[in-house]
């Protein structure tokens, strides 16, 4: 299926041989049209992020006691927690990166906190919505009194984070994987190399910026274009 | 040009001629001594048959004994994540279920889990698709605990556990196959409920099932429990203790067996678990036999569920009501896997057009998810699994991690191998059970 070539601008999507616009940020139209060639209006709208804002207190259920324990145990509560948000039941402390570890210390040490698991370090890249793109989002449990909370730190590219593997060694592979995958550098890891993907490559997967890298495939004798590259509706 | 310390030169019909002697090598080689140093290096993996999958382990040994042990993954890395960013959520229950292929139905039911929790529809999963969702997963434990067993006989020399527990999982295979189309990768649970009904007759398979693997089990421990050459296998071999679980975030059987009765089945119940009754089976043993006591312990702790979840099994709808989270087609399971049922495509091509645009919407487009992050955490055969999504008001996921126990968990390999022999590698690593789709991802 192609079009006959015709003066202008051309829609595009419309045809295989010309890629769709790659999702890379889907803020602006929709059904994956940029330019003129848009006669629907769609490609026009833009959508807007929801802002991340702090919540108020009371937090509602153990959230007020994780609050107020960290804030009685640790001085520098006030500089370090730089927003306290409680969405769909769960609590977020958002931390200014260089004091992470020290938090990190607490949450773990202190009786009345006890979070005695790190079950997850990752990362999640908000390109374009915040000027500290790279987020590291650290789940921790207690099993002593049954809770979780979320510590999210926020750096911009090439600021580095410490690492909490001196308080949580099981943060030594999921802090690698998390340089692996969005190159944030977590100062004083023990050996912060690549863990999932070769250790010559180039680039960090798993930024928005970074593309899926599919290959058309031809079904059928069709060409279906690589998933990145498909009109896609938004 | 020739001060000590640099290469000497020198002239030849063929041009300038070097001689390179490396360094202090000499004194190196001189000071050893071959009798009392053995030290040699071992790669072993990535393609090796006690490995586990392609999990490759650089050993530094003296003699027979590990002095050091270095465990290297990412051979089988597939960039579902990255992946899952490109199509719409409900296309990702596809993709994570190929993560951890022998518990394919514990990565839909993380990843549905936190859709819905995105979603805030949480509540309002059915009755009967929570039950079903309990049964299969349940039905997926024993399945991946048998492979376990199997597994972990065959590296241990009991070749004949391999043999028993294949077969015994294909039945599980079976009822997967006549409910969800697929014996493995089966995108069987959906945002929202479960694709589509249980069949009358995997019901009766999963009842004789019921009946058919207690038996089976005894078997299994009249074998291998009173073996002499198992017992030594496993008894004091790579033990690792509640405090160092922790440290190194070791969940599921592993920590069980060092004693902590965590179970996020009983701790943090979801899909309605806190309505059955089971206990959770600990070890105080903390080695590889108190983890094959566990993992055996909990296969008929599963039976039991299961059978709950059978007698709690009322006829009703499997999948949410809200017309703009469901998904709006009747499937049915062909001769070719599942697919749309016939009667649904005769409704809306030449019925309703509605319909059609309806379907049209919802299946290439999808729904929206409302923005925010969200962490949910499953227990998994091999302890905690946890999906982290973020949405940013999209019908693509913003990001999804998958917390795989996997990868966690063979951050022990060193702490349990390290001082031990070499053969006690191969048990402390099965023990640890191991799955390279879900390490890698």
């Amino acid at each position: 299926m192609s079009i006959a070539p015709q003066d202008g601008p051309q829609p595009v999507g419309a045809d295989i041989d010309a890629p769709a616009q790659a999702p890379a940020s889907p803020q602006k139209g929709m059904f994956g049209i940029t330019g003129t060639g848009d006669v629907s209006g769609f490609g026009g709208l833009v959508r807007r992020r929801p802002e991340v804002v702090g919540s108020p207190k009371p937090y509602g259920g153990y959230f007020d006691e994780v609050t107020d324990a960290l804030e009685e145990a640790y001085p520098g509560f006030a500089d370090a927690i730089e927003r306290v948000v409680v969405d769909r039941g769960e609590l977020t402390l958002h931390i200014k990166a260089e004091r992470i570890a020290e938090v990190a210390q607490i949450m773990r040490d202190d009786e009345s906190l006890r979070f005695e698991l790190c079950s997850s370090v990752s990362g999640v890249d908000y390109l374009n919505s915040d000027a500290r793109r790279l987020h590291v989002v650290y789940h921790l449990a207690s099993m002593t009194y049954r809770r979780r909370v979320r510590l999210e730190v926020a750096v911009p590219d090439g600021v580095s984070v410490p690492s909490v593997t001196s308080v949580y060694p099981t943060a030594d592979w999921q802090e690698r994987e998390t340089y692996d995958m969005f190159g944030v550098v977590f100062a004083g890891h023990p050996n912060l190399t690549r863990v999932l993907m070769p250790d010559d490559w180039e680039g960090h997967p798993q930024r928005k910026d970074y593309p899926l890298g599919g290959v058309p495939v031809e079904y059928k004798g069709a060409e279906i274009p690589p998933p990145d590259q498909r009109r896609v509706y938004q | 040009m020739t001060q000590s310390g640099y290469a000497t030169e020198r002239e030849t019909t063929e041009g300038r001629v070097f001689t390179v002697t490396g360094g202090d090598w000499d004194t190196v080689t001189g000071s050893v001594d071959p009798l009392s140093n053995e030290k040699i290096v071992v790669n072993m993996g990535p393609q090796h048959p006690s490995t586990h999958g392609v999990l490759r382990l650089v050993l530094e040994l003296e003699g027979e004994t590990v002095q050091e042990v270095r465990p290297v993954v990412g051979y089988l890395h597939t960039g579902i994540e990255k992946n899952l960013e490109y199509r719409n959520w409900t296309q990702g229950t596809t993709f994570v279920t190929r993560a951890d292929y022998l518990a394919p139905l514990f990565n839909e039911a993380g990843y549905c889990l936190a859709v819905e929790k995105l979603l805030g529809i949480t509540d309002q999963i059915t009755e009967r698709a929570n039950t079903i969702r309990v049964l299969f997963m349940e039905l997926n434990r024993i399945s991946s605990h048998l492979v376990w067993l199997a597994t972990t006989g065959m590296e241990l020399g009991a070749i004949s556990m391999m043999l028993y527990g294949f077969r015994e999982r294909e039945y599980i295979l079976d009822i997967f196959e006549e409910t969800s189309g697929l014996r493995m990768n089966h995108a069987y649970f959906r945002p929202g409920g479960v694709a589509q009904d249980v069949p009358e007759s995997a019901i009766k398979k999963i009842r004789d099932f019921l009946v058919y693997l207690p038996k089976k089990l005894k078997e299994y421990e009249a074998m291998l429990s009173g073996q002499v050459i198992w017992q030594e296998r496993t008894q004091g071999v790579a033990v690792l203790d509640v405090t160092g679980c922790l440290a190194l975030g070791i969940t599921g059987p592993v920590l069980r067996s060092a004693g902590l009765a965590w179970d996020l089945r009983k701790t943090m119940p979801y899909c309605g678990y806190e309505n059955y009754e089971f206990d959770v089976p600990t070890a105080t043993t903390a080695d590889v036999w108190g983890r094959y006591q566990v993992r055996l312990a909990e296969i008929r702790e599963s039976l039991k569920i299961i059978e709950q979840a059978l007698d709690r099994l009322r006829p009703g709808p499997i999948f949410i009501a809200d017309k703009k989270i469901a998904w709006p087609a009747q499937l049915a399971v062909g001769l070719d896997g599942m697919g749309n049922s016939l009667e649904h495509v005769a409704k809306i091509m030449g019925q309703s057009m509605e319909s059609l645009i309806h379907h049209f919407k919802l299946v290439t487009e999808g729904f929206r998810v409302p923005a925010g992050q969200v962490y949910v955490a499953i227990e998994h055969p091999r302890g905690e699994l946890g999906v982290h999504a973020v949405s940013d008001g999209g019908t693509h996921p913003y990001r999804v991690h998958m917390r795989d126990p996997s990868f966690v968990n063979l951050q022990a390999i060193p702490a349990m191998a390290e001082g031990a022999l070499l053969a006690d590698v191969i048990a402390g690593g099965a023990s640890l059970d191991p799955v390279m789709g879900g390490c890698d991802r």
